[in-house]
């Protein structure tokens, strides 16, 4: 396992994604990751629908895996994946759960000691580290499945970002990300409406200005030779409080890519 | 689980399960069969021995399972193991006391198929521990109580009265009416009784029941007549609290003239097969299905009144609905003990038990009584579903359980 980048050439001299705002943000948040009532409820709600979107697309994708049907309990058996910006591993233990060959990255050392401290309660071996992106691309790491969710809109530099990205996914593999689109609807209902009304998630969470449309976020794939495969939109059903899969990209949205093998 | 040269370790893995059901009943090893089928590991705990559950004393009563049931109970693979023990439900009468008019419930109206089919419990539970012998990663572990329930954020763990500790992320609590697990979360349950008793009987008859049930509205309750496998038919005869210790006390011959006065004589000579049982009746409904790491099933959540046959049947909804939440999650690699997961299944389930509990009480209130304008209206109103094919269809599929969200089991597809 190479935790560290070569101490010869620093991370400060390569171009890097990661905010310090923002990780001192979240950093400041670890220990309420896992909280029932705590401020990313949010996200625990938006679970099912990003795993179910990883899952399904990853069954169709990499059919070549006998072992992965549909109503596997280890859907993902034998696919090394990355979760890019893991936090506190609310996405990464049911990743590890669903049978992946998981290594989980977040730049905030506050995050990654809450995920694997949750880990330890849980009874799960977890392959968390404090590092970032292009420090594992430096390192040639590569991967059959990368996922950044709800992560882009946090990021310095997106398009640096994306190139990172790009070059983590494996020939024949799979890119997804979640996000919040830059629209007139997704100012109201992200910003004003769950940070200022129904206080979903805290103030100051989202810079809307940071919001990517899925046309940028394709164009930034292309350009590194990945082929955006499906965008679809998750909005929330008022009545059962659950999120699905919609035609709606107004707001909030998932995008897989593939690259050719 | 296959390292036999280890047994220390064999015997830690076998203790870490993903599910414990307190309680092998029909509800907790139903759900058991289905959790298990789907890959997920499951250890039922049970204080009866299982040798006593399977004799024919243990449990006399018989179970009206409706098609939705069956199919839930096929999918789960015990249906096949109980096939040929299963008197189907062609027809259902249901009557007010002497009027003749009565509602009739022919199967050929729907499209051809049973409404359901009456199996007696002790048939039905050997067919469960057919099935939870042949489900691998399923262990039933009998006579044995949890003696004690440490449930935590991150999970539960049970401790034996032999001192096995056994780990889950989910408690389910299926011990019946009584539910320890209930009880240690300290769920209220609501209710009230019906001082009423329940009498359950099996009678032979001289002529053929041809597959159908009838259920006369008399005015201490109803009184239903079920058919089973042969010329026999399950009672459940509904009597008043003063007058039912007097009918139990009688001897074979009178209880049977009893029996006689309301059964009518249309299936000739009637004998008393087995003995007779008595049952409190009364409604409860605990005011919250989960807790931390906690779920309810069956009546532990919710008892009711046996008027409309659907106990065991209310059971099985659970039992599919909770499957089905639990095998999605565990598919999605989600923590299946997690509040999210959890309130899906509440979300579910506890309107339409309130629903059906609030509808069996007001029909057992209109019925239990002799009042004159009562008993007109719904008399007409039994004659008046008659005439309105949309109306009686409708109750029709509510009597084979087909009517609302429906988990996939009950629809007789995979979960």
């Amino acid at each position: 396992m190479n935790l560290s980048p070569e101490q010869n050439n620093s991370p400060q001299h390569r171009p890097n994604s990661v905010d310090p705002d923002e990780i001192s943000r979240f950093g400041a948040l670890a220990d309420r990751w896992w909280a029932a009532d705590g401020e990313f409820v949010a996200l625990h709600k938006l679970n099912p629908v990003r795993l179910g979107f990883i899952r399904d697309t990853a069954l169709s994708h990499f059919t070549d895996k006998a072992l992965n049907k549909p109503d596997s309990l280890k859907p993902l058996a034998g696919l090394r994946v990355l979760d890019l910006g893991c936090g506190g591993g609310l996405l990464s233990e049911p990743l590890h759960r669903m049978g992946a060959d998981l290594v989980s990255i977040d730049a905030s050392e506050d995050g990654i000691r809450a995920a694997k401290e949750h880990a330890a309660a849980n009874g799960l071996e977890m392959d968390y580290r404090c590092t970032t992106a292009e420090e594992l691309a430096a390192a040639g790491e590569q991967f059959d499945i990368v996922v950044a969710m709800e992560i882009i809109e946090h990021v310095a530099d997106v398009n640096v970002f994306m190139d990172t990205c790009a070059a983590l996914v494996k020939p024949g593999g799979l890119f997804f990300a979640s996000t919040l689109n830059r629209t007139p609807k997704s100012y109201a209902l992200a910003i004003v409406g769950a940070e200022y009304l129904l206080r979903w998630v805290p103030r100051g969470t989202h810079d809307w200005r940071k919001f990517v449309r899925p046309s940028e976020l394709a164009r930034g794939l292309r350009r590194n030779g990945l082929m955006t495969d499906k965008v679809t939109g998750v909005t929330l059903d008022i009545a059962s409080g659950d999120w699905n899969r919609s035609d709606d990209t107004a707001v909030n949205y998932m995008l897989s890519a593939q690259r050719p093998a | 689980m296959e390292d036999k040269h280890d047994s220390r370790q064999h015997r830690d893995q076998a203790n870490v399960v993903d599910v414990i059901i307190n309680g092998g009943g029909l509800v907790g090893l139903a759900l058991g069969c289905a959790l298990g089928d789907a890959g997920l590991r499951v250890a039922v705990i049970d204080r009866d021995d299982p040798a006593t559950m399977l004799d024919a004393p243990y449990d006399g009563r018989s179970s009206a399972i409706a098609w939705a049931s069956q199919q839930a109970l096929a999918m789960i693979g015990v249906w096949d193991h109980v096939a040929t023990q299963a008197q189907a439900l062609l027809d259902i009468r249901v009557s007010d006391g002497a009027s003749p008019l009565f509602l009739h419930y022919d199967h050929r109206e729907l499209d051809g198929q049973p409404f359901g089919y009456m199996v007696e419990n002790r048939h039905m539970r050997q067919a469960l521990h057919a099935r939870a012998a042949e489900t691998s990663t399923l262990e039933l572990i009998a006579p044995q109580s949890a003696t004690q329930i440490s449930r935590l954020d991150n999970g539960v763990s049970v401790q034996l009265s032999n001192k096995r500790e056994l780990q889950a992320r989910l408690l389910v609590g299926a011990e019946g009416r009584l539910s320890p697990s209930r009880e240690e979360a300290g769920i209220q349950v609501s209710g009230w009784s019906y001082h009423q008793v329940g009498i359950v009987c099996t009678v032979r008859h001289e002529l053929p029941h041809q597959g159908i049930a009838q259920e006369r509205f008399l005015p201490s309750g109803p009184f239903a007549i079920l058919p089973l496998m042969g010329n026999r038919c399950s009672l459940v005869w509904t009597e008043t609290d003063a007058l039912a210790p007097v009918m139990m006390a009688l001897d074979d011959d009178a209880f049977l003239a009893e029996i006689g006065k309301r059964f009518g004589d249309y299936l000739g000579e009637l004998a008393l097969e087995g003995p007779r049982w008595s049952y409190p009746l009364s409604l409860q409904i605990a005011d919250r299905y989960i807790d931390q790491r906690l779920a309810l099933a069956g009546d532990a959540a919710h008892g009711m009144h046996p008027i409309a046959g659907q106990g065991l049947n209310v059971g099985l909804r659970d039992v599919a609905a909770l499957t089905e939440v639990l095998v999605d999650a565990a598919r999605l690699g989600l923590d299946i003990g997690a509040p999210d997961v959890l309130e899906r299944y509440q979300r579910w389930r506890r309107f339409d038990n309130a629903t059906l509990l609030a509808v069996t009480d007001v029909l057992n209130r209109l019925f239990s009584n002799d009042v004159e304008p009562l008993h007109l209206a719904r008399d007409i109103g039994l004659a008046a579903v008659n005439k309105m094919p949309d109306l009686k269809k409708l109750f029709m599929r509510h009597a084979r359980g087909t009517v609302g969200k429906l988990p996939k089991l009950l629809n007789g597809e995979p979960v």
